[in-house]
Order: structure tokens, then sequence, then C-alpha cells
């Protein structure tokens, strides 16, 4: 009886503390995401009832003109992250790792522009990028007979300066998860390099970067998944000007369902979240399978 | 604050399992002093003379480099914030402003309103805050501890929602704040709406759940045969020596909920509840420059802040906890 009672009162426990993660992944997570397979095959906008439209919704978008657009700058903006973004924290957490004095104010600095809010670091960045020469960073460049380049104002010049500030935002936070893997180079690997007459580049090349080789493509996965959902940047700099040459899919995903004057198709912007969720999903099972692997 | 400060070192028990694990080799190596952990290169090259030379230029143009890019332009809002507009924009490099204007910031602050859009984030992180912490923790509690029933089904279903990217449950999201199932409550303009569903975090609930596997198990039996309810083990045990990892989950869930802009950009509409980051775009168009540099330090001066109080939190490599931990 009293085993019963025990029982009886451990499982009232059980759900009282299953409450609030059932509750919150439920109504936030996991019914958002059946509701978005439902909605895109919807046509809904909150004043008609939805109804079943089949896959009208994902033909709409393939056929407007602005999802090319959208695709190219999308993978433009991943493409020029990837080629002057990658790097960048790697050789610098390599550089760093050797630091013998005051490494916490090194990695403190690579840092501090991750905490600083992203809204906050366009708003004042978008100052640094006026085109006038008298604007900061033309007047930098303009010290070694440079510029003045047109950072936002020109189509071809607007997707890599919002690239150089995307970077500069994010760069710390992955020199601390590669600074972190550094730790754990077996010194013997170093020493037994030595012996065999490996000079520092040598030792970097053969000892550094294959122990990083992990985690480096996880970095990878993540900035691709990332930068292909990069919506604040476009936004906030060039609202996806000059001449829709910033315009990326997230941009379009919000302009369907929440721009003034075109917005409310919630099944349009939910058939192209859902194409671009598939897109990155493949990436996104990569990513698990190769955390579980590490974490087991 | 300085207490705060000291404590922080205080708050990893030692023997107590770290996000590492029990048995992998002591992290600490990183903060130990120098000479103990060998690096890229030896002493012996270090010595050399050719070496040292481009050792010192290479580690300290890495250190102008940082202090200049990364540093640099923080201070120079932080001078720009006091300078008066003219002088910024006819001289914005100058190293000392011209004339000071400290009353940029009580004009940002108190006339176009910037305290009314601060405390709505901080609001809106303390939301965010105690909904990742209660969600996480009861969640990794029956995860880890109670282990009912279904619980490994109930993990890959919390785990699977990490495949989905955030931005792609943006309109699906809202339309469900706008209405939510069973009650009809509308949650839209509502700080609730803002932060409750930042508690779907997979991250967080997979880290607590792992750190509490590496708890004792010897403890929590011996607990338990002492008669421990559910309750009692996790007010009395499993809490007391979560420290750690609650303190990497709260340094991370408020700096996202102040960095937050999407989520909050869609759900509050209404200007008089949106955080700083939704509503300085706006103000930047209307107001003059020196007036809204001022705001943009204001609204970066607590997460800056809070970073430099918890840089050890932040600094050991959250991921490398949640991968490998």
């Amino acid at each position: 009886m009293s085993t019963l009672l025990a029982r009886a009162r451990g499982s009232a426990a059980t759900v009282v503390f299953l409450l609030p993660m059932l509750l919150v992944f439920g109504l936030f997570s996991w019914w958002p995401i059946v509701r978005s397979f439902v909605m895109s095959l919807q046509q809904t906008n909150l004043v008609t009832p939805a109804e079943f439209v089949g896959l009208d919704n994902f033909r709409a978008v393939l056929d407007d003109p602005l999802l090319t657009t959208a695709a190219q700058n999308t993978l433009w903006f991943a493409l020029l992250a990837l080629v002057f973004g990658y790097p960048v924290p790697l050789v610098l957490a390599v550089v760093m790792s050797d630091v013998r004095r005051a490494r916490g104010l090194y990695s403190m600095l690579a840092y501090l522009p991750v905490v600083v809010p992203p809204a906050v670091a366009v708003l004042l960045w978008r100052f640094f990028y006026d085109a006038e020469p008298t604007g900061v960073f033309n007047t930098i460049l303009g010290w070694f007979g440079l510029g003045p380049v047109p950072w936002l104002e020109d189509p071809s010049w607007a997707m890599p300066s919002l690239v150089l500030e995307a970077t500069w935002a994010a760069a710390g936070g992955t020199v601390i998860i590669y600074l972190a893997a550094l730790v754990s180079v077996p010194p013997e690997l170093y020493d037994a390099a030595e012996v065999d007459g490996a000079g520092i580049l040598a030792k970097v090349w053969h000892v550094t970067l294959p122990h990083l080789r992990g985690i480096m493509l996880i970095t990878l996965i993540l900035q691709i998944i990332g930068t292909s959902q990069v919506f604040l940047e476009p936004y906030l700099f060039t609202d996806g000007g000059p001449d829709n040459a910033t315009l990326t899919i997230l941009l379009l995903v919000y302009d369907y369902a929440f721009a003034n004057t075109t917005g409310g198709d919630y099944g349009k912007a939910t058939a192209l979240s859902l194409m671009l969720a598939g897109a990155l999903a493949v990436l996104s099972v990569v990513y698990f399978r190769l955390t579980r692997r590490w974490s087991e | 604050m300085s207490t705060l400060v000291q404590r922080t070192p205080a708050t990893e028990p030692e023997p107590a399992p770290d996000l590492a694990g029990p048995q992998r080799p002591p992290r600490r190596r990183r903060t130990a002093p120098e000479g103990e952990s060998r690096t890229i290169t030896s002493a012996f090259e270090r010595r050399r003379p050719a070496t040292r030379a481009a050792r010192v230029v290479l580690n300290g143009g890495l250190l102008v480099f940082l202090l200049i890019v990364c540093l640099g332009p923080i201070l120079w809002l932080a001078k720009s914030a006091i300078t008066p507009t003219q002088d910024t924009l006819r001289d914005p490099l100058a190293l000392w402003p011209n004339g000071v204007d400290w009353t940029n910031l009580r004009t940002a602050w108190v006339e176009i309103d910037l305290r009314l859009y601060f405390w709505n984030t901080v609001v809106i992180a303390l939301g965010s805050w105690a909904t990742q912490m209660v969600v996480a923790v009861t969640g990794g509690y029956v995860l880890s501890i109670l282990r009912p029933r279904g619980s490994r089904v109930l993990y890959g279903l919390v785990l699977s929602t990490m495949f989905v990217p955030a931005v792609v449950l943006l309109v699906p999201l809202y339309l469900t704040v706008l209405d939510l199932p069973f009650t009809h409550w509308n949650l839209v303009n509502t700080f609730w709406g803002a932060f409750l569903p930042a508690g779907a975090s997979a991250f967080n609930v997979a880290l607590v759940k792992r750190f509490f596997d590496n708890l004792p198990r010897e403890l929590i039996d011996a607990a338990r045969v002492d008669g421990c309810g559910d309750f009692r083990l996790f007010f009395g045990i499993v809490l007391p020596m979560s420290r750690p990892v609650l303190g990497v989950v709260s340094v991370f869930a408020v700096l996202a909920a102040w960095k937050d802009f999407v989520w909050p950009l869609v759900v509050l509409p209404d200007p008089a509840k949106q955080p700083l980051s939704v509503r300085l775009p706006r103000l930047a168009a209307v107001t003059e420059l020196d007036v809204v540099l001022a705001a943009l330090l204001i609204s970066c001066a607590l997460p800056i802040a809070f970073f430099l109080v918890f840089q050890r939190l932040f600094l050991r490599g959250g991921l490398e906890g949640a991968v490998k931990g």
C-alpha cells in the first residue's frame, strides 16, 4: 500500500517536472513545426478562413522572379563569408594559442564584438560606411591614397560590406571554440614532431591543424547554416537594396509575411521557409552525427 | 560588483563534475601558470633570436590588430557619444573630442525615452532567463534522473528541434503566439510572447541533462535510500551541485535575449513594448547623430559589463562544453 502511494506520488512529481518542458516545447516548437507543414499547403491571411491549395504556394514562390535574386544573393553572402570570414578565426586562434603572456587579454579582445548587440553594431558600422570621402572608413582609406568607396550605395559593394561587418561580429565566437580545442593537443605530438626535425610551420601544418579537423568541419557547417539565414544585416543596413543587391531569402520570407503592403501571405512565407529548411536539413544531419560521435 | 567577480571561481567546486566529465584531464591547463603547458613553439625555439623576434612581431602585431579592430570601434563609440555632432562629422577620427557634451547621454536616456526601451529589454532578458532556466533544469532532471517510461523518445523529440533552423519557425510561431492553442490567448505585444518561446532551447536541455548524467550516482542513490523524494532530491541535492552549468545557461540566456532582434521585431509591433535592438533603428532615423551614438553606447554598455564580469564563463568555450561535455 505504501509503495503504491509512493509510486503515485513519484509519478505526480514526474508530471510536475515534465510540465514546463512539455508546455514550452509543445507550444513554441513542436506545434509550430507541424503547423508550418500544414500552412505551406494552405492559403492563409488571417482574414478569410484558411483553405487548402495543394502545392500552389510552392509554385507561387518558385515563379517569383525575386526568388532567383534572393537565392543568388544568399549564396553570394555565404560564399563571401566563407572565403573571407572562415580563415580569420582559425588563423587568429592558432597564433593566439602560442601566446605565452596575457593570453586572456587576447581572447577577451577577440570576443568583445560578439557581445555587442547586432543591431547596435550595424547602426555603428552604417555610420563607418558613410560613402562621403569624410566617412570613417573612407578617411582611413584616404591615408593610403585609396577610395572613396561607395560601401552601401553601390550594388556590387553592398554585399561585401555586409560580410565584413558580419565577420567582425561573429569571428570571436569561433576563435574561442578553436582555442578550447587547441588546449587538448597532446604535447607529445609536438615533441615527436621536433625530434623529426619539424620547424614551427611544419608543426602547425602536421600537428595543430589536423587536430582541429573535426571542429573545423563543425564550425564550417554551423557557419553555412548561419549565413544562409542572414537577415539582420541586409534588413538594417540596406533593407535589401540597392536595387535588390542584398535581398536574401529570409528577407523575402519576412516580406511575404510582414511587409506593410505585400505582407500577410503566410502560406507563401512558410513554403519558402520550408524549402530553405530542406536545403539546410542535409547539413544539420551531418552536424548532428558529427557532434554525437564526438560526444560519445 | 567586486564580490561577484571574486565569487565566480568559487562557483566551480574542485572535485565536482565539471562540464568535462570526470575522467578527462583538467581543463584548467589553459589558465595554468606559464611554462607548465607547452604549445606550438618549444622553449628551445623561443630562445632562438630569429624565432624570438618573429614571435614579438607576430604576437605584438596581433595585439595591436585586436586592439584596433575589436576594441577600437567601441572606444570610438564611447568618445563620439559625448562629442557634439558637428565635431564627429568634421573629423570623425579625431583622437580627442574638441568639446565634451555629456548631455548627449542624458538626452538619449530621457528625451528619446531610451530608459523605457532599456527597461523593456531588461524585463525580456529576465523573463527569457527564467523561462530557459526552468525548462532546462526541470527537463534535464526528468530526462536524466527521474527517467519515466518514454523519456528516450521525449529526448529524441527535444533534440530533433535542433534540425529545424530557428528562422523557419518565424511565421508559424508568430501565428501560434497570436492565437495560442486551447486558450486562444493572444501574446502579441506582450512580454510573455517575447520571452516564452526562448525556453524551447534543445541546446540548453541537452547541456543540463548531460551535466546531470555526470553527477555522482552514489550520492543520488544514497539520498534515495534515505527516503529522499523527487522534490527533495531536486532542490536539496541536484540543484546545489549544478551551479556551474546553471551559470553557463544563465549568461548565454541573458546575452542572447539582449542581442535578439528578429523575434521581438515580429512579436512586439507596439513601440512602447519594444526592446532596444528593435527600437534603435527607428530612433536612429529621426534623431540627431550625437544622441544616436549616445543611445548606441547605452545599449551595449550592459552586455559589455556583463561580459567583463563573467568572462570566464564565456571564454572557456561554450560549444566545447556542449559538444564534448
